[in-house]
Formats: C-alpha cells, sequence, structure tokens
C-alpha cells in the first residue's frame, strides 16, 4: 500500500464504522430490538474489515518512485572523513 | 497503516470504542421511558401467628399479589427483578423492611402477573411487636439493563393490619 492509499484505508474505515454505528444504532432503536443493533454493527464491521485490511490494488495507484539501480551507481554514498568519526559531541542530560 | 496487522489493530480498537459509545446511548435512551407501574396486593388469610421460642414474632400469611409491570420495559431492559417487602415501625426500629417475595420478570409479555402464594420468606420480627401492628407492603423493583445504569423504584401500598392476638 503506499502513503494516498494509507491514508484512503484509515478515512475508509473511520468513516465506514461511524456510519454502521449510527446505522445499527437508529435500526436497534426503532425496532427495540438490541440484538438487531449489534448484528447489524458486527456486520458492518466485518465489511470494514474486508473493505480496508487486504491490500486492494486500488490502494495502490500512487506508487513510490523508487530509485533506478542504474543511478546508484553514478551518486557512489560519501565517504566518512577520518576527522568526524573522531569527533563525538557529549549528550547533554 | 503500512501493513496488515497494524490495520488491522486500528480498526479493532476503533470498533470497539465505538460499540462502548452505543452502549453509552442506549443506556441513555433508557431516561426517555416514563413508566406507569400499578400494583395491588390482598391478604387472604393470616395462617399462622406465634411467638417463637427464641422470643420473637412470626407471621405466615397468603396474598393474592397483581401488578402491571409492563411500561418498565424498554429496548435495553434484560430482565425486571420484583420484591414485595412488609415495612412498619417499632420502639427499638424505625424501620423495618422484610421481604416477603420475589420474582424475576424476564419479558415485558410476562411483566403483567397475578399470584396466588403464601409469603416466600418468613416474616419475623426482632422482638414481640407485631400484635394488632399496622404495616404497609411496598413493591419494589429493579429494572436490570442489557447495558448501563439500573433504575429502582417502589410502589407503596398501605393499611394493612396483622391480628391482636396470636394464633
Amino acid at each position: 500500500m503506499d502513503w494516498q492509499g494509507q491514508k484512503l484505508a484509515e478515512q475508509l474505515m473511520q468513516i465506514l464504522l461511524l456510519a454502521f454505528a449510527v446505522v445499527a444504532f437508529i435500526t436497534g432503536y426503532f425496532t427495540a430490538s438490541f440484538q438487531l443493533m449489534i448484528l447489524t454493527y458486527f456486520g458492518g464491521v466485518i465489511l470494514t474489515t474486508l473493505v480496508t485490511v487486504p491490500n486492494w490494488p486500488f490502494y495502490n495507484r500512487h506508487p513510490l518512485k523508487w530509485l533506478d539501480s542504474s543511478e546508484v551507481e553514478k551518486h557512489p554514498k560519501p565517504q566518512p572523513s577520518a576527522n568526524s568519526t573522531s569527533k563525538k559531541k557529549p549528550v547533554k542530560k | 497503516m503500512h501493513s496488515f496487522g497494524y490495520r488491522a489493530n486500528a480498526l479493532l480498537t476503533f470498533a470497539i470504542t465505538i460499540l462502548a459509545l452505543m452502549c453509552a446511548m442506549a443506556s441513555l435512551s433508557d431516561n426517555l421511558n416514563s413508566p406507569s407501574p400499578s400494583a395491588h396486593v390482598q391478604v387472604l388469610n393470616v395462617n399462622w401467628f406465634q411467638k417463637q421460642p427464641n422470643g420473637n414474632d412470626e407471621v405466615s400469611m397468603t396474598m393474592n399479589i397483581s401488578a402491571d409491570l409492563q411500561s418498565l420495559f424498554t429496548w435495553n431492559t434484560k430482565q425486571v427483578f420484583v420484591f414485595l417487602a412488609a415495612e412498619y415501625e417499632t420502639p427499638k426500629n424505625s424501620l423495618n423492611q422484610i421481604s416477603l417475595w420475589d420474582g424475576i420478570i424476564p419479558s415485558k409479555e410476562h411483566a403483567k402477573f397475578w399470584i396466588h402464594t403464601s409469603n416466600k420468606y418468613r416474616f419475623i420480627d426482632q422482638g414481640r411487636n407485631l400484635r394488632g401492628k399496622e404495616f404497609n407492603l411496598t413493591m419494589h423493583w429493579h429494572v436490570m439493563p442489557k447495558t448501563g445504569k439500573m433504575f429502582a423504584d417502589k410502589i407503596v401500598m398501605p393499611g394493612y393490619r396483622l391480628p391482636e392476638e396470636y394464633r
């Protein structure tokens, strides 16, 4: 899942759970059935799990652009100099 | 939200928090209910009225107990616990309360009832004060919810009197 997909998954999860909670409460209240409220809500939780938890393709529409491996060789990692490794700043408590 | 476990955990935590909020709202909705219960007790017969060897009075009686507690039930009610108590005053105690009968009402259909019974629990005084005693019969109930706050209330029925002499 890419970054945009993660944000989408989190938003979807929150909105879906809240919406199912409201629907479940209203259904339970007006049919005077506590059990119906719990069952409706639980069904909603399962549905939300199926939508937001697995790594569906639509969460990967903005994939990260990883650097091409041929570019890595053109820009070698900088070597640490002899001076910089001997200096160590004391940690202030 | 980068892994399966991370998302599943976040979802489950949020879902359970919302469930707790829904249960709190269900309990609050009980306050919207304005019940109108009624009850009536008729003492048919005082079976016996004795002084026990240890000096305390005891009485046994047969009663008709009828009540309509249907308006107490809401969608969030699990059961109603009801009991009938005899209440009277003695020189030693300003208030004596003795439970004579109790029952559990599991649903609204059972809440309108009429029973003919002798007292389920023994009516024993702390002393010998019961001859000619005037007492109230009070029906108490506890409405037990499926989630949340329990409500308790009562109906006081005054005007009952025990016999003047032992029998």
